[in-house]
Order: C-alpha cells, then sequence, then structure tokens
C-alpha cells in the first residue's frame, strides 16, 4: 500500500515540535463511516416527518393552464398537494444576479413553478405524504393542464431577433456579456508566423454526487425556529437564503450538515426543490424530508461546462506565443442560479485562458444566454477545464504546426518561477507560481523521453499511442473579491473556536465543513500543531450554524488554506492563554514554557512541567487557587481571510499516456501525472487523494460525461445507465508530485488543493488523444466528451 | 390492497426479523427504513452505482433491485453486521490508513464487494481489482486509493496464510 510517507516536514515557520503538519495522519473521521455509522442527511429521521415529491414538468417551456389536484389529495397517505401559487406565500423569489458582475441579469425565480415551467424537471406542484413511495403515488394523480411553449435550446440562435425571448421582462436571452483586451492583439496576430484556430466545444455535463441532494426542514412553530439539516457546502450561505426568503430573521434558523454524500460544487446553490422543502415545513408545521431521486438529480442539479469557444492563438517560429484570443459563448439554464450567479464560468474563463504562459496580447469576448434546459452554474474547477483545454490545446496545436515538441514550447513560453509577483494578460495577479518547476518535474517523474521512444517503437507495431500535457493554474483561497463584493452574503473569512476541556483534550468548532476531502483533518493538524497536542486530543466540530464560528464554508479550494489559517491562529491564541495559567500556576513566565505532546513543559529543555489536566482541573475546578485578579481564559477564537492577495494561485501541470484503437475509436488511458503547487502540504496524502479525485472527474468530461439535450429541450440520458460516469475499471493509476511555494498571505502558507486534477485532465487527455491520431492524418479532436464515434469521425472511419 | 402487504421472516445480521412489507419495497429500503440499517446507502436506485450492497445468502446483491419480499427465509448481511463481526477490520483499517474513501457513501458497498473478492484468496493483480470493482460508483477517490488498499489487504492475507501454513 502505497501511503504518503507520514514524517515530519521541515518547514521552519511551522517548525513546532511534534509537528503534524506535513505529515500524512489518517482522517479522524473515517472508521464510523466504513462501519455504515455515517449520519448523511438521507438517514435523518425526525417525529411528525413528511416526505415530499415533486410533480415536475415534462415540458422545457410550457404555461400551467391549470392544475388539478383533487385526486391526488384523496390517495393514501397525502397530507397536503401545494401549488406554486400557494407557496409564494410563504416563501419570495429570489434574482440571481451580483453587482460586480457587470450588466447580469436574471428573472425571478420561484420555489415551485408559478404559471409558467421553464425547463423539463421544474417542480410544478409538491405532494406530501407520510412516506415518499405515497407522495410519488400521489404525483402520478395530479393532472396539470400545460400549453407547450416555443423551448430555446441553441445558444447560437439564442440572441437571434426571431428567438422567442424566455423572460420578456428582459428584454432578450442575454444573461451577462463580458470582453477584455489587453495588450496589441492585431498587431500581435499580423506579425505572427502561424495562426491556429479551431472552434471548441465542451458538453454539458453533472456532478453526479453519490449521495442526491437531501434536505429535511423542521420548522418549529413553538419555537418559532427552523431546523434545517441539509446536505451542503456553505451552512451559513443558506441560513441566511432561508431566512431572507421566508421572513424569518436569521438567527431563527439553524442549519446542520453532517456527512455528505459527496458535493463537488453541486452542494453549494440555492436549489428550487430545496427551497420548496423548508418553505413546506413552515406551511405545514411539521419537519419535511426531500431526497433526490437519480433521475431528480439529472434535471435538477446544476449542470456545468455548456461552452462553444472559437479560438486562436498566433506563435513565431522560435516557439514565441504572440497572442490568444477566444469568443465564448455558452448556454445556461431559464435562469441565472442564486446567489453566485451563473455568470462566474464563462468570467472564469476569460479570466483563465492563456494563464500560464508570458503572452501579453490577449482578446476575449464571453457571452452567457439564457436555455430552456436545467439550470448550469459552478462545478468543481469552475471555468478551469474550459480555458486550460482551450490554451492547452491550442498550444500543443501550434507546437505541431511548426514541429516543436510541446515540452520545449512550454519551456519558451510559460512564465519564469523568477518573474513572480507578476501579473496575467486577463488581469489576474500571481504570487508566486513555479510552473517551469513542475515541468521539470513531470517530465522527469514520466520519463518523458523514454515515453516518446516507446511511442514511436509501437507505432511501428500499429499501436497508436499519445502523450498529452496540460499547465494550468488554479484560482483557490478567494477573497471577498470573489462573491462579497457583488453584494452575495457569502463570507470569505472563516473562524475557529477552540476550547481546552477540563481533561485536556481539545474541542475546535469550525466555519468550513466537511464533505468528505479531509478539512476536518487538516484542521485538526493545525490545531495540534500550533497549540501542542497529540492529534487524537483533538475533536473538530463543524457544520452548525448555532455553534461554529461564521464562516464560509467549503468552496473553491478554500477549506485547508482559510480554515486551516483560522485554526493554526486559535490553537496558537489558546496555547499563549494556557500558558498564562501554568506560569501562574509554576510561578515562571509563560514565554520560559511551552506546551509539546500534551505537558506544559520548559522551553529551553522540553522538561515536563505539568499536564494540561492538571492546568484544567484547576483552571475549572480550582480557580481561588490562583492568583487574585488573574482568570484563566481557556477558549480562543481567531479568524482569517486573505488580505494581500484577491486569489492565491496555485499551479501545475498535469500529463496523460493512453492508447487510442483507430479501428473502434476506444481509448484506453494507460497512467495519468499530475505535479501541482498549492503551497504548504499540510496532509500529503489528502492533498494527493484531492488530486486524484479530481483527475478522474476530469477524465470523465474528457471521456465519457455529457447530458444530451434534444432540440426540444428534453434531457435524453438522465439516469446513470444513460449517462457514464468514471468507473474503476477505466481509469489509470495517477501519480502525484509537488513543488511547494507557500503563500506569505497566511502564516501556515497553504494554498487550496481540491481543484487542481479537474483543471487540467480533459485538457491533458484531448492532447493525448489528438498526438496518438495525428501521424494517422486524423483530423484535431476539439470537443468533448470524446466518444468513439468522435474519434473515428476524426480519422474519416465513420 | 391487502395482499400488497406481505409477511415476511429473515435473518438479518444474524437476529431473526419479522415485519409485514409492502411487496414493492426494494430490500435497501427495508432495511433503512423499516430496521434503520442505514448504513447500506441508495445512490442510483437502479443498479448502477452499487451504493447499496449488502449479502445476501452470502453472495453480494444490489438492494435496489432486490425486493424484500424476495428475501424470505434468507440471511441478510449489511455493513454494520459484517463490522460489527471484526470480519473485514483489516479492510476497513487500510481504507482509513490509505484514504481510500472520502464522503463514505460508496464505502459501505466497496467494502463487501472487495470482500467478496478478497475471499476468494489469492492476490488479485490491480487490473482485476479494477474489474471486480468496476459495478461500485465513487466520485470522490478516482479509485486508485481503493485499489491500493484491496491490494494491500490481499498481499497481506496472502502472506499471513504463507506463514499460517509455514507453521
Amino acid at each position: 500500500m502505497k501511503i504518503a510517507d507520514d514524517v515530519p516536514s521541515a518547514l521552519s515557520a511551522l517548525d513546532r515540535p511534534n509537528s503534524y503538519i506535513g505529515r500524512s495522519v489518517p482522517r479522524p473521521n473515517l472508521a464510523r463511516l466504513t462501519q455504515g455509522r455515517g449520519q448523511y442527511v438521507s438517514d435523518v429521521t425526525l417525529p411528525r416527518m413528511a416526505h415530499v415529491a415533486f410533480v415536475r414538468s415534462p415540458y422545457a417551456h410550457a404555461r400551467i393552464r391549470a392544475i388539478d389536484r383533487a385526486t391526488a389529495r384523496q390517495a393514501p397517505g397525502v397530507i397536503a398537494v401545494v401549488t406554486g401559487a400557494e407557496l409564494a406565500q410563504v416563501m419570495t423569489p429570489w434574482v440571481g444576479v451580483l453587482t460586480h458582475l457587470k450588466g447580469i441579469k436574471s428573472a425571478p425565480q420561484h420555489a415551485i413553478a408559478v404559471e409558467r415551467a421553464c425547463w423539463q424537471g421544474e417542480a410544478v406542484c409538491a405532494v406530501v405524504a407520510r412516506s415518499r413511495a405515497e407522495a410519488e403515488d400521489a404525483c402520478e394523480l395530479v393532472t396539470v393542464d400545460y400549453e407547450e411553449l416555443t423551448a430555446v435550446t441553441d445558444p447560437e440562435t439564442a440572441l437571434d431577433p426571431m428567438t422567442p425571448v424566455i423572460h420578456a421582462s428582459l428584454g432578450d436571452n442575454l444573461t451577462f456579456e463580458r470582453k477584455h483586451e489587453a495588450g496589441e492583439v492585431d498587431t500581435a496576430f499580423a506579425t505572427a508566423d502561424e495562426v491556429v484556430e479551431a472552434t471548441f466545444r465542451f458538453g454539458r455535463h453533472t456532478g453526479v454526487t453519490n449521495e442526491p441532494r437531501a434536505t429535511v426542514a423542521d420548522w418549529n412553530a413553538g419555537d418559532q425556529r427552523l431546523t434545517v439539516y441539509q446536505g451542503t457546502q456553505a451552512p451559513h450561505m443558506m441560513q441566511n437564503l432561508f431566512a431572507k426568503h421566508l421572513g424569518l430573521a436569521e438567527h431563527q434558523v439553524r442549519v446542520l450538515t453532517k456527512d455528505v454524500g459527496g458535493s463537488f460544487g453541486i452542494k453549494v446553490h440555492t436549489y428550487a426543490d430545496e427551497m420548496a422543502t423548508v418553505a413546506l415545513s413552515k406551511l405545514l408545521k411539521r419537519p419535511v424530508k426531500f431526497v433526490a431521486d437519480r433521475i431528480e438529480s439529472f434535471v435538477t442539479d446544476i449542470h456545468a461546462r455548456d461552452h462553444r469557444i472559437h479560438a486562436k492563438i498566433g506563435v513565431k517560429r522560435d516557439g514565441t506565443i504572440t497572442a490568444f484570443e477566444i469568443d465564448d459563448l455558452t448556454g445556461i439554464g431559464p435562469y441565472s442560479v442564486y446567489p453566485r450567479t451563473s455568470g462566474i464560468e464563462a468570467n472564469q474563463v476569460v479570466n483563465l485562458v492563456g494563464g500560464p504562459y508570458t503572452c501579453p496580447n490577449y482578446r476575449a469576448r464571453a457571452r452567457v444566454v439564457f436555455q430552456n434546459k436545467n439550470v448550469m452554474c459552478q462545478y468543481r474547477a469552475v471555468g478551469h477545464p474550459i480555458a486550460t483545454s482551450v490554451t492547452e490545446n491550442l498550444v500543443e496545436m501550434a507546437a505541431a504546426r511548426i514541429g516543436m515538441d510541446p515540452v520545449e514550447f512550454r519551456r519558451r513560453n510559460l512564465v519564469p518561477d523568477d518573474a513572480y509577483p507578476c501579473g496575467s494578460a486577463a488581469g489576474l495577479k500571481f504570487e508566486k507560481l513555479s510552473h517551469h518547476a513542475a515541468l521539470a518535474k513531470i517530465v522527469a517523474m514520466m520519463d518523458y523521453q523514454g515515453l516518446r521512444a516507446e511511442q514511436a517503437r509501437l507505432r511501428e507495431q500499429g499501436i497508436h499511442r499519445g502523450i498529452g500535457f496540460a499547465s494550468f493554474i488554479e484560482v483557490t483561497n478567494p477573497s471577498a473579491a470573489f462573491y462579497g463584493v457583488g453584494g452575495a452574503r457569502i463570507s470569505s473569512q472563516d473562524g475557529a473556536t477552540v476550547r481546552l476541556d477540563a481533561t485536556g483534550a481539545i474541542f475546535c468548532h469550525a466555519g468550513i465543513t466537511e464533505q468528505g476531502q479531509g478539512a476536518e483533518a487538516a484542521v485538526a493538524q493545525c490545531v495540534a500543531t500550533a497549540f501542542g497536542v497529540p492529534l487524537d486530543k483533538v475533536r473538530v466540530i463543524t457544520g452548525d450554524t448555532d455553534n461554529v464560528p461564521y464562516g464560509g464554508g467549503t468552496w473553491a479550494s478554500r477549506a485547508a488554506g482559510i480554515g486551516g489559517e483560522a485554526a493554526w491562529q486559535a490553537g496558537k491564541a489558546l496555547r499563549a492563554n494556557v500558558l498564562a495559567v501554568a506560569g501562574s500556576i509554576l510561578q515562571a513566565a509563560p514565554e520560559a514554557l511551552d506546551i509539546r505532546n500534551g505537558a506544559v513543559v520548559d522551553a529551553d529543555t522540553g522538561r515536563e512541567r505539568l499536564g494540561l489536566d492538571e492546568v484544567a482541573r484547576i483552571a475549572y475546578f480550582r480557580p481561588d487557587t490562583l492568583p487574585p485578579g488573574f482568570q484563566a481564559e481557556l477558549m480562543a477564537t481567531r479568524h482569517y481571510v486573505p488580505r494581500g492577495w484577491p486569489f492565491a494561485f496555485t499551479n501545475g501541470i498535469q500529463a496523460s499516456w493512453l492508447e487510442v484503437d483507430a479501428d473502434t475509436g476506444f481509448v484506453r488511458l494507460l497512467k495519468h501525472w499530475c505535479v501541482e503547487d498549492c503551497g504548504t502540504v499540510i496532509n500529503p496524502q489528502l492533498v494527493d487523494e484531492q488530486v486524484r479525485g479530481g483527475v478522474v472527474q476530469g477524465i470523465g468530461a474528457a471521456l465519457l460525461e455529457h447530458c444530451v439535450y434534444d432540440a426540444r429541450g428534453q434531457l435524453l440520458n438522465g439516469n446513470m445507465a444513460d449517462y457514464l460516469v468514471p468507473m474503476a475499471g477505466e481509469m489509470p493509476d495517477i501519480e502525484v508530485g509537488h513543488v511547494v511555494s507557500p503563500t506569505a498571505d497566511s502564516e501556515l502558507g497553504a494554498k487550496g488543493a481540491g481543484e487542481a486534477g479537474t483543471a487540467g485532465a480533459p485538457g491533458c487527455v484531448v492532447n493525448a488523444v489528438n498526438d496518438a491520431l495525428r501521424p494517422l492524418g486524423a483530423k484535431v479532436i476539439t470537443e468533448i466528451p470524446l466518444t468513439p464515434d468522435r474519434i473515428l469521425a476524426a480519422l474519416d472511419k465513420i | 390492497m391487502t395482499e400488497r402487504f406481505c409477511d415476511l421472516a429473515l435473518t438479518v445480521n444474524g437476529e431473526a426479523v419479522r415485519e409485514r412489507v409492502d411487496a414493492r419495497k426494494t430490500l435497501v429500503d427495508f432495511l433503512r427504513e423499516d430496521l434503520g440499517l442505514t448504513g447500506s446507502h441508495v445512490g442510483c436506485e437502479h443498479g448502477v452505482c452499487g451504493a447499496c450492497t449488502v449479502r445476501l445468502d452470502g453472495a453480494i446483491v444490489r438492494g435496489c433491485l432486490t425486493l424484500a419480499v424476495q428475501c424470505d427465509g434468507a440471511s441478510v448481511e449489511t455493513i454494520e453486521g459484517v463490522a460489527d463481526s471484526g470480519a473485514i477490520a483489516d479492510l476497513q483499517q487500510a481504507f482509513q490508513a490509505r484514504n481510500a474513501l472520502q464522503c463514505g457513501f460508496c464505502t459501505p458497498g466497496m467494502l463487501l464487494t472487495a470482500q467478496a473478492l478478497l475471499a476468494r484468496g489469492g492476490v488479485p493483480s490491480r487490473e482485476q481489482i479494477r474489474e471486480h470493482l468496476s459495478g461500485n460508483y465513487c466520485r470522490c477517490t478516482g479509485y486508485h486509493a481503493i485499489v491500493d488498499a484491496v491490494e494491500a489487504v490481499a498481499q497481506a492475507r496472502a502472506g499471513s496464510n504463507k506463514t499460517k501454513a509455514a507453521t
């Protein structure tokens, strides 16, 4: 078994005795999950709990003329049958716009459709019953009289004057548009020796969390409080939204997040059916449970990545990139998703294209248009896979055009490692990246020259293997620049409270959440190290808005970098507090003492002076023995938000080694490598596993995953038999390496690592497939997923 | 409507259970809703994801493709029972040490499926492990760590068998 080395790191700033920073210690919360003792929201049962199922629109766009509920109301077990208009009496609609996305617009969205359904799958009526089965039975008995309307389903024609406007009040189907220009783009293209152009298409896909979205809402009319058990990434954000749209004060709402069966950005948005569940609980004054089934998940979990991009790159014969230009068109759903908006993905594409390279000339336009399809919003590595694919596919196409090795081509264009701090043509600011170190490392890890030789040797035997790379940058640790400045009440700061209990153990309440990444483990490692106790003495509590410090939660690769730093600072603060008590007991200067391995010791010699249990005993039970006027404070809270940089950018590079069967179009993945730089590595094994999981999600996008819609806006493959996801049999082993460039914005120096894998994998796999096919005279493929038929079409075989 | 409900007598994790169940109820819903055994999970409800994997008379089955009434007279084992028995303690430990689970939702099914392979004995290749697990969906790990953990347990068990044979 290949566990990353569990050895103490040599990081000077963090070089506390018995440091857990940089060690692959196992996560503390895993044992119960291997025993079937997890507590997912789908497991939650409350007294008097009812279940809701939704009647969903079979049409992509339809007027709701009438809803006949009489028969459904008489069905066994039915408690209530509620329409959108009725629910609108309890819950106000929302509009998914942010002020810093200039000009973005959307229409009010209701928890349940009122008068009109705008995508196939939008809820038009709710049935609440004693069991989910009975609720579903009664849904069958609700008769809805629809008038089908024209569905807008082609982004290319969404802005044509002849195309119906989905929301008349908005005037057109344009959600958001952004243009950017830097340098001398026209001149740069004019002076290029070669200009490579292509149109890239990215298939709409979705998160397919293994546990579907789940919510149990419990309005207690006696307490006038709403408790919501929700598998969410952002409990405080949801607390605010539930309160706001139910007309409650925020303190009347408690959001509890226990185990979450996967999220990946899927569970960080406002979903109409979840808002409806909460509103139904208020209406019915009893707990109501909603767990999406798999079909519902496909038609209502946010989709992502449906982009068409015309792009070009200018290049000199010596390999210098002269310019990048992109024109991005993306078709979202009928609404911009609340509260993060559906404009961020396209905005990120504009931000990130060309990001790893020195080229100063860049022109971009991105347009986001409404569609009568399921909503699109932020999913793991928002915009990154698209921007990285476009950039890296252009880079390898350009390298091929001038006959240069793609590694050498990158060496000549990647921003030098000694150029930082610096900015990009898109206007991003980089503190410290390491593209060249990462490139050198991956070339060594994979034995690039050896693989090229093997590729050539096998080519003679008619075996077509390909090598592809993708350099990337990743947005992590976002400051208020991401959402807060745009008016969203989504916290960029996060907090941690640590408390010495009466026997010397530590409780840590943290504002970030755990969805399996190991966020709680990272927090525990930071606290244990900063304070000075063995890891098993630290218990981390997350996911309870009544009890944890106010925070943003877990998204945009922020939990370890931001939540970890807050925990680190809180641990240090509590150490100072405890040493003040110990100094008082021992008649010693607190500076002469330290806490190591769970005991107060002399800082110089490490000699044990006092157990933490003894400090706690005196402080809690015999404070009368402490000097007059001395008050022990055995709890400390600290918060952290990045202030030096709007984002802590990370970087890395991936490589793919694969084989294409030129007769069947099947791709066999042989090996995948990723070198990334997330700054200080708190737990190498957890970082590696984030990368591996992310890579496979990216491979899914590259080869398999696609939400296929027809022209009428019907999702044709909304189930796991027809929508393909990566399974163990087809996935390769993945080697992960690191370069470490800590951010100086925090003491810990940790940046995020959760999205690097997903950011780079699709572009890298596409490059490898094109590399395998190039000598066969195939057309360059620029559309994913790379299905066998697309590969055979590129080979002119079908 | 009464004929829709059936009396059911079976053994679950070694305990005798008698319940009256809806004929249409799946085994996994029965385990979760009627017996409170929430360790078996519902992921896709059509036999693709494997999160509902349980043992029926010793063989792994999909709890979502099996009706509860089909299990009359049978012996059903879930992750709770198998975990409590200690039979897969080494496999659980390997999953923890190797971080072969993240959100943990697929893990009960993954463990029972892996154990079915390991119980055949020998040390399967990584390709055989991948093939055997290819009906269990994990969105978090990318599978590499799971394969590592299963491979390590296979090697450890083979090693200890050799030791036993030698002594």
